[in-house]
């Protein structure tokens, strides 16, 4: 059912979806990012099943791959239920993106938080300020260049060790 | 002197005792509690720990249930929760204290009238807990002075009313002051 | 004359306020007691839970999401765990499924209970909160006996459970069951036809269905408004298909339909719990796959591989392809989302929360725009806000 979605997609706004994947199961878009409201507008009003309700809005750092950032939209259809992914990816510096506070008001708080968190503006938001951290805060806390701020704790011999390097991390084993 | 228009004197005991039987002095040993002041208001005042409500987070669900009437903080004094700082006596700081809230912890506190205590409850509010990173204050302790630690997360009723306890005992031994 | 000018109030609620649910921040705007306009202003609970999941491995990261939502602390780890294990496309076994939904409603219930005792608390009526604080002390004794831990368990575990519930738990939760009807009768009785109830929260805080889709809200916030859209139904997990049970709809989209439904909320889990006694497999409760769950302790005496295994999954975790998952579950706030980006290694490289109460509580001011301050006491406990949640 995804695929004839994305198909009908396809066929009224040519040239807007980049990028198809599937994964267990779900259906991601890559979208342009000036074409994304005018897809997020057909998903909406115009796409069967219609996708009302933007159940997230989430940003992603992908430090050191480039681009940097991405915005992933989740819409939800709920009749008959479906749910569809519709990404978009930025730049690492200054890093713009349209706001769906045209299309919907609850998209505010999310964009305002992932200013706060990724640095990500969003053009045409009425009140992009920070949401989560102080007023007065510097630096996007996500970030992956944004470090932890650990403070290390003091273990056997007093041997201080911060916690997340009690398990480090382990890259994938094909890279 | 001749007979008083205010009527008969009425005896008052002079230094020494004289006039004072045995019989009126076990009598008053019997009928009257002495003490010292500090040691009455220590017992007063760690009798009746009233808590400022500031609850934060997930401690503040088992401060509810240590409210509640299975555990029933009442009993040991703190009746109510005010929501009000000059009203209370104590802080139990439920939960976990990020940066934003730490100026509001710390006004909170300094509204509140001497003598006051703060209890630390559970691990956030002790040490940071099992959050150690940017938007976290590593335990309460660099903002306002902790009487009491109780560990946990979240800490069980029962603790919450041992470091009650714990609280109740120090007053006692520091004579109703900080 | 002078030319008349209207002032409006500014009025600071919170973050320490005692009818706030935690520590939210209302900044109003009255005119006399009318609330023209509304900012929350939140952030006073991050915790840096997301980035925080970022340095840990997914067996780790079990820890960090009963602290997220600390009222629905079940439905919370299968969220994250369910997410993993479909990022792992592995599916637990059946007995782990029909515990997990026993675990989740009964979680669920307690969640509503505490809804009910703070709703009252905050209008003064004060001995329902102690009544209903009765019922949720022996779930919370069940959920003790179970995983050791009265709130934040740790029961979940990527593939299965911990470790098999004990062996009175069933004759233990059907006697809860048994008295669960007469406890909940007991609170209608008291507020469905009171008088001082019904005023403050009938017809106070109405959301229409519309503006509730344009919000996103989710769970009672949205059925209250006439909108027919929960998870379980929708997108069933942990085997939710196999259970008959019903979703309580409001009409108005007021307060008072949102108390209702959760009323009904909790009988409808009682159902669920009992069809789940009824029908409840015997089976292990974990995956037997060893590249992803622990090995019984028994095989670590026995066998070399079992040992291997283990000290792999301790000390590095395991290792989920690329790609990225959203899982959903229904908590009683609403849909808990998990998004979980993976690159491969042991950490997951962006876990995304999808917090109910973050997106009911932007709905908010549209719900208490011109009605009265003390509305807006009833309209936060009506949304059933969780600071944790909105904040992460």
């Amino acid at each position: 059912m995804s695929a004839a979605v994305v198909a009908a997609l396809q066929a009224a706004l040519p040239g807007a979806v980049e990028e198809t994947l599937e994964f267990r199961g779900e259906t991601t878009l890559v979208v342009g990012r000036d074409r994304v409201l005018e897809v997020l507008a057909y998903l909406r009003d115009q796409a069967a099943p219609r996708f009302t309700v933007l159940t997230d809005l989430a940003g992603v750092d992908r430090l050191p791959a480039e681009p940097r950032f991405e915005v992933v939209y989740l819409l939800t259809a709920h009749d008959p239920p479906a749910r569809l992914r519709i990404k978009i990816l930025l730049p690492g510096e200054d890093p713009v993106a349209p706001s769906a506070t045209v299309l919907w008001p609850a998209a505010d708080w999310c964009e305002r938080e992932m200013w706060d968190l990724f640095g990500i503006r969003f053009a045409g938001h009425p009140d992009l300020t920070r949401l989560l951290m102080p007023d007065d805060w510097e630096g996007h806390p996500l970030r992956k260049d944004f470090p932890l701020v650990e403070e290390p704790v003091e273990f056997v011999d007093r041997v201080p060790k911060v916690p997340s390097e009690i398990i480090p991390r382990v890259p994938a084993k094909d890279s | 002197m001749g007979v008083d228009a205010r009527g008969p004197a009425i005896p008052v005991p002079r230094p020494g005792l004289a006039g004072v039987t045995e019989a009126d002095r076990q009598a008053l040993e019997r009928q009257v509690l002495t003490t010292r002041a500090a040691r009455l208001l220590s017992w007063a005042r760690r009798s009746s720990i009233w808590p400022v409500q500031f609850g934060l987070a997930c401690c503040a669900i088992e401060m509810m249930s240590t409210a509640a009437a299975r555990f029933d903080i009442a009993r040991f004094g703190s009746e109510l929760f005010r929501a009000s700082p000059r009203q209370s006596d104590l802080m139990i700081v439920a939960g976990r204290v990020s940066q934003k809230m730490a100026p509001v912890l710390r006004h909170i506190y300094d509204q509140m009238l001497e003598p006051k205590w703060v209890l630390a409850m559970g691990d956030c509010a002790s040490c940071g807990g099992v959050f150690n990173n940017y938007a976290l204050v590593q335990g309460v302790d660099k903002i306002v002075p902790v009487d009491v630690y109780i560990a946990g997360c979240p800490p069980r009723p029962e603790a919450l009313l041992y470091g009650l306890g714990k609280l109740q005992e120090k007053i006692a031994r520091s004579g109703g002051r900080r | 004359m002078a030319a008349e000018r209207r002032e409006t109030l500014t009025l600071n609620m919170g973050p320490q306020h005692p009818a706030t649910h935690g520590v939210l921040r209302l900044i109003l705007e009255l005119e006399g007691e009318v609330i023209l306009g509304a900012r929350p202003v939140i952030g006073y609970l991050h915790t840096g839970i997301e980035k925080e999941m970022e340095t840990r491995t997914y067996h780790q990261n079990i820890v960090f999401p009963p602290r997220v939502e600390y009222l629905a602390t079940m439905i919370e780890e299968v969220a994250y765990v369910q997410a993993v294990e479909k990022l792992l496309d592995i599916t637990p076994t059946k007995r782990c499924q029909y515990l997990r939904v026993i675990l989740m409603e009964l979680s669920r219930i307690a969640s509503h209970l505490v809804y009910l005792g703070s709703a009252g608390i905050d209008l003064n009526v004060t001995s329902l909160w102690m009544y209903t604080f009765a019922p949720r002390e022996q779930i919370l004794d069940v959920f003790e006996a179970v995983s050791g831990q009265r709130m934040m368990h740790g029961y979940m575990r990527v593939g299965g459970l911990q470790w098999d519930v004990p062996a009175d738990f069933v004759g233990r939760v059907r006697g809860l069951m048994e008295a669960l009807p007469r406890q909940l009768d007991e609170f209608e009785t008291l507020l469905n036809d009171n008088l001082i109830w019904r005023k403050r929260l009938e017809g106070v805080a109405v959301l229409p269905a519309a503006e509730a889709l344009r919000y996103a809200c989710t769970g009672p916030v949205l059925r209250g408004s006439g909108v027919n859209y929960d998870v379980r139904k929708a997108f069933p997990y942990s085997s939710y298909e196999e259970f008959t049970f019903d979703v309580p709809l409001g009409k108005r989209g007021d307060a008072f339909d949102r108390y209702l439904v959760r009323m009904e909320e909790m009988r409808q889990s009682r159902r669920i719990i009992l069809q789940a006694l009824d029908h409840l497999p015997d089976g292990p409760v974990s995956v037997d796959d060893r590249k992803i769950t622990l090995p019984p302790r028994r095989e670590l005496v026995r066998s070399m591989e079992a040992v291997i295994h283990q000290f792999k999954l301790v000390s590095e975790g395991f290792h989920p392809p690329r790609g990225e998952v959203y899982a959903a579950v229904e908590s009683p706030r609403g849909e808990k989302g998990y998004y979980i980006v993976s690159d491969g290694s042991n950490r997951p490289a962006r876990v995304r929360i999808r917090a109910p109460s973050f997106w009911n509580l932007q709905a908010l001011p549209v719900m208490i725009f011109r009605g009265y301050m003390a509305d807006v006491v009833v309209a936060i406990a009506s949304i059933d806000v969780i600071l944790g949640d909105v904040d992460r």
